[in-house]
């Protein structure tokens, strides 16, 4: 950051290309240089100091809210296992809605429309499901509340790519319009705005189950060590590959480390979720939500990471100007990713309507979307376009999830609740913005 | 992509230009940047295209690269008439261009960049590995060595660094004509001599390369040919020797010159109209 400040003041003065390598140094990340542990670590101290941090302000954020609400809420229950889990199921819906979020961010553009879009999704799919009304089969509502989502973001994403019409706008025209969709369609039917989830009909008891129902301890166990083993496996091997045929990888100690990692972090979560939470009987095992809320992870980053389309979305959000001189369709990229994103929106919607274990004309769209955004952005994701990841959603929904449950469990209602989110997400932006200020006077003087 | 590595031997200078342009026109509403262009690009040769400010460089530039449609003219490539509407078009005739306004994704690795629009895939997924390989490959056949990693993200990158990232990426495509606008106006002195040599490696290769500049110690130091625009109309295009930077001078500032450097019409050029 310094020396690309100094550089931003003397744009002419840099004839010796020895001090431009020495600058560019500080910004490499570290693990493309680095040889051995020990140096990858030296450089990723550098990288911090001189500004650019990752994903750790946010781990560091995640440590804090967990040393605070531990101190501070009643009987120390925060750390419990019991509410453990329940912070897993409140945050995964804030999760899955960062995630939708990240392929407007990462384009330069914002969706303020997916709360409700969620929320039409979770009441397309409540309503669908009735045994007194439309009885449909519990698949057949999930697609359908899906594909009313993916549309609604054909549709949006039409109008702001097609018209050329601004994204924040035509959005908050759909936060209104979608509200209003919502509202709609669970007045229809004789639930007066409440159709819910509770009964024994397995229809409406597959959407309940898809936040509250949970895996037989032992097949989580089976589960998580072969999901483990396999990731281990993929990432060992690659890295190994590369090494050897000397293309830039990380050293062997870093790739351990990252597995390691991995195996520690499933193997505490499985581990808490397998001790037995009821006061009375017995609830155990990993609930169906950690799976789904990991395989929508999985499935938006090898797109954005592995595919040409995620290559294009990450280019354009860079320098569009760049992507269509590469021949890149950027109207039909921008269009798609409006589409993943309501679609993505969805998801959150069913898990939403499953952990209210019903729908209501009080679900709060535009709440939602600014925890959204809040989540990516805290996590390390740019509202300016081209720098963000799919594992920002996880973390950041993480946090704000932390925030919501320590909040509740201090017995706060909603004032405080916002007004701390609010200046989280205020805190995030202030620094995305510096950030980028920084980056953008270094850019300047090379160009 | 493996051309590029191949020196072309057989007669670097080729009788007939590469890429002829006849009567091109090109107006931005009531702005007319371009009249009636008539230019000639050789294989291996480099052409200076020189002009003031606002002359119409770029705007022919991106004419040729297929960013800009024409109103009127054509083209012809080896002597074959030619549309050339769009960047695909342009690229599929093996012709690439280095912006003035670089086109590279500063978020994105050199890898990544010189890859844009093209990446290789191996099952429907990124082949990232054959791609890091043919970067490396074709940044080390410049002599482009200066860079610490190439999977470091181009913001990082010094101007000259950058400039060279973007002339790698131009002939990585078994590319037959390099256009490179303004490729020193922002750099120092020794970045400034990196891009030159560039250059000339590449039509050492063969390539034909046009090279815009208003500096003219970078235009007498590489080309073989000048043409010279003067508000928008082509005013001269002779070979090098047959200017001196007077003339040249002249031609950019007033579109004609009383000098005259010792003449050669051998090989078609077009003596001044203006
Ligand atoms: N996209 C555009 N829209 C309108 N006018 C343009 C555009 N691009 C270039 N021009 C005009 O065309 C003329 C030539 O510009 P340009 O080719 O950029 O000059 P230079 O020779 O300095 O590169 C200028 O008058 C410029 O204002
Ligand atoms: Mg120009």
């Amino acid at each position: 950051m310094e020396a690309s400040l100094a550089r931003a003041e003397a744009p002419e003065s840099a004839p010796d290309p020895t001090a431009a390598t020495e600058a560019a140094t500080l910004e490499v990340p570290p693990e493309l240089v680095a040889q051995s542990l020990g140096e990858w670590f030296r450089a990723w101290t550098t990288r911090i100091r001189s500004g650019d941090s990752g994903v750790l302000p946010v781990i560091l954020g995640l440590i804090l809210i967990t040393i605070v609400f531990q101190a501070i809420s009643p009987h120390h229950v925060f750390l419990s296992a019991d509410n453990l889990v329940n912070l897993f199921q409140q945050s995964a819906v804030f999760m899955v809605l960062a995630m939708a979020e990240i392929f407007a961010l990462l384009l330069g553009e914002i969706d303020l429309s997916i709360g409700y879009a969620a929320g039409v999704g979770g009441a397309i799919a409540v309503q669908l499901v009735q045994p007194t009304t439309t009885r449909w089969p519990w698949w057949g509502a999930i697609i359908a509340a899906l594909l009313g989502c993916a549309l609604i973001g054909a549709i949006q994403g039409s109008l702001i790519t097609r018209l050329r019409l601004s994204s924040l706008i035509v959005t908050l025209a759909g936060l209104l319009i979608l509200n209003g969709v919502m509202l709609f369609v669970l007045g229809l039917g004789p639930f007066s705005g409440y159709p819910s989830l509770a009964g024994a009909n397995p229809n409406l008891q597959f959407l309940y189950q898809l936040m509250w129902g949970t895996i037989d301890p032992t097949v989580s166990w089976v589960g998580m060590a072969v999901i483990v083993t396999a990731l281990a496996c993929f990432l060992w091997l690659g890295d190994n590959r590369r090494r050897q045929s000397g293309l830039v990888a990380p050293p062997v100690s870093l790739t351990l480390l990252k597995i390691v990692l991995i195996a520690v972090v499933a193997i505490v979560v499985v581990a808490i979720c397998n001790i037995n939470r009821a006061a009375f009987g017995t609830l155990e095992g990993v609930p169906w939500v950690i799976p789904i809320v990991l395989v929508v992870f999985g499935v938006w980053t090898v797109l954005l990471q592995r595919t040409r389309f995620g290559r294009y979305v990450y280019a354009i959000g860079g320098n569009p100007e760049a992507a269509r001189r590469a021949g890149v369709d950027l109207a039909a990229i921008r269009t798609w990713c409006f589409v993943f994103c309501s679609l993505t929106a969805g998801v959150g919607g069913l898990l939403y309507a499953s952990y209210l274990g019903g729908m209501s004309n009080n679900v709060n769209g535009g709440q939602l979307v600014l925890y959204a955004v809040a989540a990516a952005v805290i996590a390390g994701t740019s509202l300016f376009g081209g720098r963000g990841k799919v594992l920002h959603g996880l973390l950041g929904g993480l946090v704000i999830g932390g925030i919501y449950n320590g909040m509740y469990l201090l017995g706060l209602d909603v004032k405080p609740q916002f007004i701390v989110t609010g200046l989280v997400l205020l805190v995030a932006i202030t620094i995305d913005a510096l950030s980028r200020r920084g980056a953008t006077s270094g850019s300047a003087a090379r160009v | 992509m493996e051309g590029v590595a191949e020196v072309v031997s057989e007669s670097r200078v080729a009788a007939e230009p590469l890429l002829k342009a006849r009567g091109l026109g090109k107006h931005f509403g009531p702005v007319q940047a371009l009249y009636d262009v008539d230019v000639d690009l050789y294989a291996g040769q480099v052409t200076a295209l020189c002009g003031d400010n606002g002359a119409g460089k770029s705007v022919l530039t991106k004419c040729i690269a297929g960013i800009y449609q024409i109103d009127q003219g054509q083209f012809f490539w080896e002597d074959h008439p030619v549309h050339v509407r769009s960047p695909r078009d342009a690229a599929r005739l093996g012709i690439e261009t280095v912006y003035q306004d670089l086109a590279l994704a500063d978020n994105l690795d050199i890898v990544q960049n010189m890859f844009l629009g093209r990446e290789r895939l191996n099952n429907g997924f990124l082949n990232e590995d054959d791609m890091e390989r043919s970067a490396a490959r074709t940044l080390s056949s410049l002599r482009v060595t200066t860079v610490r990693s190439i999977r470091q993200p181009v913001a990082s990158l010094s101007g000259g660094q950058r400039q060279s990232v973007a002339v790698a990426k131009a002939v990585m495509w078994n590319s037959k004509l390099v256009m490179l606008d303004e490729p020193t106006a922002a750099l120092g002195v020794v970045q400034t001599r990196m891009v030159l040599d560039l250059a000339r490696r590449l039509r050492d290769r063969g390539l034909a390369v046009m090279v815009i500049s208003h500096n003219l110690n970078d235009v007498f130091e590489v080309a073989d040919r000048i043409a010279v625009l003067y508000l928008g109309r082509l005013v001269v295009q002779d070979r090098a020797s047959a200017f001196d930077r007077q003339s040249v001078v002249d031609y950019m500032t007033t579109g004609a010159s009383s000098r005259t450097v010792q003449r050669s019409d051998a090989d078609g050029g077009k003596p001044g109209q203006g």
